[in-house]
Formats: C-alpha cells, sequence, structure tokens
C-alpha cells in the first residue's frame, strides 16, 4: 500500500472534503431578506416590464419580488399548489375559475397591452389588415403549396387560449388541420413565446404574439406585424393574491403591498412609461 | 453563420466589461453545481465502492439501476424535486422551492448516481487485482472497500468531474425548481435559455462560450491539482 495510506491523513482529507462541502453549501442556502414569489407570465419578463417595474417597488417597500415566468396556465397552477404569493397573469376566464375555486382573494384588473399576428413580409396568405378573424381564416384557407404554416404556442398560456378563442370564432377547426391529412399547417409547438418566435422566425410561419415580447425580440428574420388595431386583439392582465386560507404560509402583507402598488397611482405610472423604441407596451387600466 | 461571431465578439466584450450581474450568475452556477458534485461523490463513492465489492442479494440490480440512472432525464428529476418541495409536497413546508438549495438537491440527486457508477466501475477493476492481497492481510470486505477507495482517490476525480460536468451543463431540473429568477436562482444555463427565447442569439452563444470556459477552467485546477497531490501523496 502507498504512504499516504495513514488514518490519520485519511481523516484529514475527508474532514477537509466535509468543510469544503459545507463552506460551498452555506452561503447558497443563506436566508434572504423579505421577499415575495410572484408567478406571471412569459410576456411580463422577458418583454422586460418587470426589469423596469419591481426596482421601484422594492426601493418603496423594502420587499423583494421573486419573478417565476411561465405560461399563464401554468402559473396559476403553480400558485394553486401554494408555491407563489401573487399570480400576475392574463386570461380573464382562467383567472375568474381560479379565484371561484377559492384559491385566489380577488383579481385586479391592472393593464392591457394587445395581441398581433405575425407572418412573413411578403406575406403569402394574404392576411395584412386589421381584422383578425378574417386575417386567420385566409391562413386556414389558403390555396397556396407549400402552405405557409400557422405556431400555435400549445402551452396553455394565455396567448395560446386567446389563439384557440380566434380560431373557433373564425369558425376554423384547427384540430383537423395538424398532420398530414389536414395540410399539415398547424404546428403546435409547445413551448414559449420566445421559442415559438424562433420557430416562426425559422420557418418562415404565421403566429399570434403579444405586442411587448414581439418588440423585444431580437431574431425576427423575415418576419413583420401583419394584423394589430382590432379590439378583438385586446389582452387584460389581472393580479389576484393568492388565499392564505388555503395556503397559510402566503405573504398576505407584502403580497397585498405589491398589489396596492401595482394598482396604485405610482404603479400605473410606472407600467405605462415603459417603452421599447420609443413605443408603449403595456396600458395602464386600473380600476381603483 | 454571422452569429457565431457575434457570439464571440460578445462574449469577449462581457468578459472584458467584467459585468457583476454576470460574475454573480456564473458564481452561482458554480456554487450551485460544486455544492451538487461534493454532496453527490459523498454518496455515490462509498455507495459504488459498496456495490463492487459487497456481497449481497440484489446487488447486480442495483448496478444495472445505477448503470441506467445515469441517464435520468434532468426534467424528470427536476419535476419529481419539484413536487418534493413544493408547498403542496411532502417536504413543501420547509419552504425550499425556488431557491439555491433546491437546485443542489435536484442536481444532487441527477449527479450521483454518475458518480456511484463510475467509483463501482474503478473499485471493481482495483478490487480484481487486489483482494487476494487484502484478503491475506485480514481485512473485511468493509475495510477492503474503504482501502481501495482511498488508494484509488486520483483515479476517482475523474469520477467527480464527470458528475461535475452534468451538474452544470444541465438547465431542465434547476429550470424547474429554481424558477430562473432573476439574482435568486438564475445560473449559466437558464440565462442561455432565456436569451434564447428573447431571440438574442449572439448573447445567448457568448454565455455558452463563458460556460464552456469556465467547465474548462474547472478541470484544468482540477487536473492540475491532482497532479501536485499525487507528486506529493501518491
Amino acid at each position: 500500500m502507498t504512504q499516504g495510506n495513514n488514518p490519520a491523513q485519511r481523516r484529514r482529507f475527508v474532514t477537509a472534503l466535509l468543510c469544503a462541502a459545507v463552506l460551498a453549501g452555506a452561503p447558497a442556502v443563506q436566508a434572504e431578506d423579505r421577499f415575495i414569489t410572484v408567478a406571471s407570465t412569459t410576456s411580463t419578463e422577458q418583454s422586460g416590464l418587470f426589469a423596469h417595474l419591481l426596482p421601484a417597488f422594492e426601493k418603496a417597500s423594502g420587499v423583494n419580488v421573486h419573478v417565476v415566468a411561465l405560461g399563464t396556465g401554468q402559473a396559476l397552477d403553480l400558485a394553486r399548489r401554494g408555491d407563489a404569493d401573487v399570480v400576475f397573469v392574463h386570461d380573464k376566464t382562467a383567472e375568474e375559475k381560479f379565484v371561484a375555486e377559492g384559491f385566489g382573494v380577488q383579481r385586479f384588473e391592472v393593464m392591457y397591452n394587445d395581441f398581433i399576428l405575425i407572418g412573413p413580409k411578403d406575406d403569402p396568405a394574404k392576411t395584412a389588415g386589421k381584422d383578425i378573424l378574417e386575417g386567420l381564416r385566409r391562413i386556414a384557407s389558403a390555396d397556396l403549396s407549400p402552405r405557409p404554416p400557422f405556431i400555435s404556442r400549445g402551452d396553455k398560456s394565455g396567448t395560446h387560449a386567446a389563439e384557440l378563442r380566434y380560431w373557433k370564432a373564425a369558425g376554423v377547426e384547427i384540430d383537423k388541420a395538424k398532420g398530414q391529412g389536414g395540410g399539415d399547417w398547424y404546428r403546435d409547438t409547445g413551448s414559449g413565446m420566445g421559442p415559438a418566435l424562433n420557430t416562426a422566425s425559422a420557418m418562415n410561419g404565421y403566429i399570434l404574439a403579444d405586442r411587448g415580447t414581439w418588440l423585444n425580440f431580437r431574431n425576427r428574420g423575415n418576419l413583420r406585424v401583419l394584423v394589430e388595431g382590432d379590439t378583438r386583439l385586446f389582452n387584460q392582465y389581472g393580479v389576484i393574491l393568492v388565499n392564505p386560507v388555503k395556503h397559510p404560509h402566503v405573504k398576505k402583507e407584502d403580497g397585498q403591498k405589491f398589489i396596492d402598488w401595482v394598482l396604485s397611482k405610482d404603479g400605473q405610472a410606472a407600467i405605462g412609461s415603459y417603452k421599447i423604441n420609443g413605443e408603449q407596451l403595456f396600458f395602464p387600466n386600473a380600476r381603483r | 453563420m454571422p452569429e457565431l461571431n457575434d457570439g464571440f465578439s460578445t462574449a469577449w466584450h462581457l468578459l472584458g466589461a467584467g459585468d457583476p450581474h454576470l460574475l454573480g450568475i456564473v458564481l452561482l452556477s458554480l456554487r450551485v453545481s460544486l455544492t451538487a458534485t461534493l454532496l453527490a461523490c459523498l454518496i455515490g463513492m462509498p455507495l459504488g465502492a459498496l456495490l463492487a465489492v459487497g456481497r449481497f442479494p440484489g446487488r447486480r440490480a442495483l448496478i444495472v439501476l445505477f448503470n441506467g440512472f445515469m441517464g435520468l432525464p434532468p426534467v424528470v428529476v427536476g419535476l419529481l424535486v419539484y413536487l418534493l418541495l413544493s408547498r403542496a409536497g411532502p417536504l413543501g413546508a420547509f419552504g425550499l422551492l425556488f431557491s439555491p438549495a433546491a437546485m443542489v438537491v435536484a442536481q444532487t440527486v441527477l449527479v450521483t448516481p454518475i458518480v456511484a457508477a463510475l467509483t463501482r466501475q474503478v473499485i471493481a477493476d482495483a478490487w480484481g487485482t487486489m483482494h487476494e492481497l487484502l484478503r491475506s492481510l485480514g481485512a473485511s470486505r468493509l475495510r477492503g472497500a474503504a482501502t481501495l477507495l482511498w488508494d484509488s482517490r486520483f483515479s476517482l476525480s475523474t469520477a467527480g468531474l464527470a458528475g461535475f460536468g452534468r451538474a452544470i451543463a444541465e438547465v431542465g431540473a434547476v429550470m424547474i425548481v429554481g424558477g430562473n429568477i432573476d439574482g435568486v436562482t438564475r445560473v449559466m444555463t437558464t440565462t442561455i435559455a432565456l436569451e434564447t427565447s428573447k431571440g438574442d442569439l449572439p448573447l445567448a452563444l457568448a454565455l455558452g462560450f463563458i460556460l464552456i470556459s469556465v467547465v474548462l477552467a474547472v478541470n484544468a485546477i482540477a487536473y492540475a491539482v491532482r497532479n501536485w497531490a499525487e507528486r506529493r501523496w501518491g
């Protein structure tokens, strides 16, 4: 056996290893000061709104905000499990259901932005205009070869829910458009807004997006905005405190403080002042 | 691919600027993955040695299990740890979800089978050549396993590095249990995923280059330390 193989040395080595483990772990688990967890959507995070908004709130209140950005459906599910203090999302129907089930205290409307139909610059399906339903019908009935694909989020997000509503209103059965039999032009990607835009950019396809993410999106390739300004494209955001009756650990005071702030004059002004290249992304419309 | 050039120049720019935000992300990545790797070594190495020299029912099945679990999908591990640490889960009361501690737990689960399986192979080979000698010295199997672990410590560093490589490169598990919270649980891989989402491919690529450089640096340091230690104590 080698000379290093004596018990004392071995013990020293193992002790050193243990110390290293503790030292490495210690700062990683240190307690942070006051914070709340907000489950929100990729559109608010990736458009840069939170990076603009939160420093002002944190300065005013001394409460840090941890934002977990997911699709609206996922964000609400996370809150149902009690893993967030506040939800800040955009799917009115799902939000009202969340409150009705007793998981949320009350829903407040905060702001809106709008959806836009994005597509190839040359617009082969001739969708451009102000009517979202007509635009979608033209994509569905385009008699082209190869057919320009439509990229869907397919992830139960607020944008996905809105997209499905528009298809229904337009009278198009998209389930029949998936796969070879239906012409294979409807592509369900099951991904966030950014990744879905990347896919649309790579495939030169059509996609429904929120304006905030689009304005902040860099990899546009050959895409441009084709349909905008239709009042049906209005996209309302709501904020809800997770019900402390269901989940007693919810930080209700600090969570409520955050909600009060985004609905306040200061919060609303901060939302309205967020601009990318001079273009306002979100329009505050709190009712109180 | 003009993105590749943009990525390189952005990476240089970022490194040159010494952005404290980026530094924080790199340090958190290192802290989480090194902690997970250390914990995985403390659990996986004795486990691997026992699997190599032990004789007990179910041993073969365990060996196959650990070899198979080297391919554990990070997303699945992330999901399991999430359900465990979620407020509605069995360990919810600790409130560990969306913290670096949760990320350490997930990566430890991910890396332990790798360390255990590679350790088992190294120790099994050593046991093949050494067990008669150890027997003649009157060492028990347990004692033999400990001795071989110590004797093979330099070869075993590769098992640790393999585990570290897995930990620092994965994105699926830390994204789910960490939540990619800016300044709290955002690490290199989740930042890269986020920038890719935003369509900022040059920045994502630049961060990728930095991550690869960090991994190379860790391996270079480990190699140097190993050589030095081998000369000193080998």
